[in-house]
């Protein structure tokens, strides 16, 4: 008979399974983020201070301090940040999710998701592209011209094409993006190629001039991973309703602020079990290499948690070409997830692994037990805050975050008096 | 079967732990295969004890 622990991941599963991602619409991050306000700055990864902020998280509060016009010279926005009147949390308090640094400031614009299923919100920023970029850091006049660029041209024209075009099923998009080569952490080809195709007409309904339009689907098709911050939110509302289930063993949350990895886990609330995170062993651009890393940052592993993204690697051959390795490999990771996870995802289905659906629902106590950590298709940030990206690679979760986990789940049963 | 028949016979080894047996077995065209097998927990005693509590539950 199964005993009340498998009877809550049994609930646990059901809710990821029947989760309904859908892009419902954008707005600004202070009219929508619950708690969001205009002296507070959002970053990845369980909750840090300003002094232990890794190099691009501090390169990207201080572009978005510079941004959100509370400072006009990168040294009164380092000043500001260390004043203490500035407040940093986690995206993660707030239903927010976001790629490497992942600052999100109270004027930027956001996607709504929103799981139909449970009817819980989650919310990213719109994705900046390559290069030059906030989220690896990067804070120079380029990057804020690009930001209010976003806020000012694209945002109006996404919000009021989403409006044309009514919700768009992100989790269908997601399957369908699976089946042609992405595993929407790292490749978001497919993804972002079927969202521009989806969204193309309604933007051409849109009130704004050619000249934007034009500058909007240039820029959409320049970023192959603008599909990411959909795959994102998408990922968060599915796994949120999950750490409520109390006595579920499975992880809801992974998540990296570029010095500690953090995850959360159902059964024990709100909590993070942290550990130093990692730096990664991967591809690194030419002239560059892991003494140029810093340690690994970002949301982004919220795809991870949720069953794609490195779980579905299998399914994304050609991204080892980017994260190393080889398309064996890559079938080797997805497998290697199956001896770590509950179950298999009756909607994403890998078609070279036969249509077996993507391993779903990481459990602490299978992690320690095997010692299989989750594997994380991820970006490698420089640790200078402005360098931006300098690889990619696949990285894992400290095996003492589970550790730690396991340890409080034995500590709670006996607390209640569940355990002999 | 007496050892020394078993020995005569054609080998079929699965082996389990070292993978350098399995290398030695290979070497030698013996048919053999590995077992990618690890003590629950790594070993790591604290662990395979919480875990067993765990599975203790009804």
């Amino acid at each position: 008979m199964a005993n009340f622990i498998d009877q809550a991941n049994k609930e646990a599963l059901k809710l990821m399974q029947n989760a309904q991602p859908t892009l419902i619409g954008m707005g600004i991050a202070k009219d929508t983020l619950p708690g969001m306000r205009e002296n507070l700055i959002l970053h990845a990864g369980p909750p840090v201070k300003w002094e232990d902020m890794s190099g691009p998280l501090r390169g990207a509060v201080v572009g978005g301090i510079i941004y959100q016009g509370l400072a006009e010279t990168v040294d009164e926005a380092k000043e500001l940040a260390a004043s203490g009147k500035i407040d940093f949390d986690s995206c993660h308090h707030h239903l927010a999710v976001g790629p490497m640094a992942g600052v999100v400031t109270a004027k930027m614009p956001v996607f709504i998701v929103k799981n139909l299923d449970q009817g819980n919100y989650a919310y990213c920023t719109m994705n900046e592209g390559l290069g030059e970029v906030l989220r690896f850091g990067a804070y120079g006049e380029n990057v804020i011209n690009h930001l209010n660029w976003m806020e000012k041209t694209l945002y109006p024209i996404l919000k009021e094409a989403i409006e044309i075009h009514g919700p768009i099923d992100i989790k269908s998009m997601n399957a369908q993006a699976l089946q042609m080569g992405d595993e929407m952490h790292n490749r978001n080809k497919a993804g972002t190629s079927l969202f521009i195709r989806e969204i193309a007409s309604s933007i051409v309904k849109t009130n704004a001039s050619e000249e934007d339009k034009v500058k909007v689907f240039d820029f959409l098709n320049s970023n192959d991973h603008f599909y990411l911050n959909l795959s994102m939110p998408g990922a968060k509302c599915t796994m949120d309703p999950v750490g409520k289930v109390k006595y579920s063993t499975i992880v809801y949350g992974m998540a990296r602020n570029g010095t500690e990895f953090g995850i959360r886990v159902a059964g024990l609330g709100e909590r993070w079990f942290t550990a130093p995170a990692e730096i990664i062993d991967g591809l690194y651009f030419p002239g560059y290499s892991m003494e140029d890393a810093n340690r690994d940052i970002g949301d982004s592993c919220i795809t991870e948690t949720s069953g794609i993204g490195g779980f579905a690697m299998a399914s994304a051959p050609a991204i080892v070409q980017f994260v190393g390795g080889t398309p064996a490999d890559a079938v080797q990771y997805t497998t290697s997830m199956y001896e770590i996870t509950l179950e298999e995802s009756v909607a994403y289905k890998m078609p070279n692994m036969n249509f077996r659906g993507v391993p779903t629902g990481i459990d602490i106590r299978k992690v320690v037990e095997t010692q299989i950590r989750p594997v994380i298709n991820t970006g490698i940030a420089s640790k200078h805050a402005g360098v931006g990206q300098v690889g990619a690679g696949v990285v894992r979760p400290p095996m003492k975050c589970f550790e730690d986990a396991l340890q409080a789940f034995v500590e709670m049963l006996d607390n209640e008096g569940l355990l002999d | 079967m007496k050892v020394n028949e078993l020995f005569k016979s054609e080998l079929k080894v699965i082996n389990m732990g070292l993978e350098s047996f399995y290398q030695d077995m290979k070497s030698q065209d013996v048919s053999a295969i590995h077992v990618n097998w690890k003590p629950a927990a790594g070993g790591n005693e604290k662990m395979a004890a919480l875990l067993a509590r765990m599975k203790s539950l009804q």
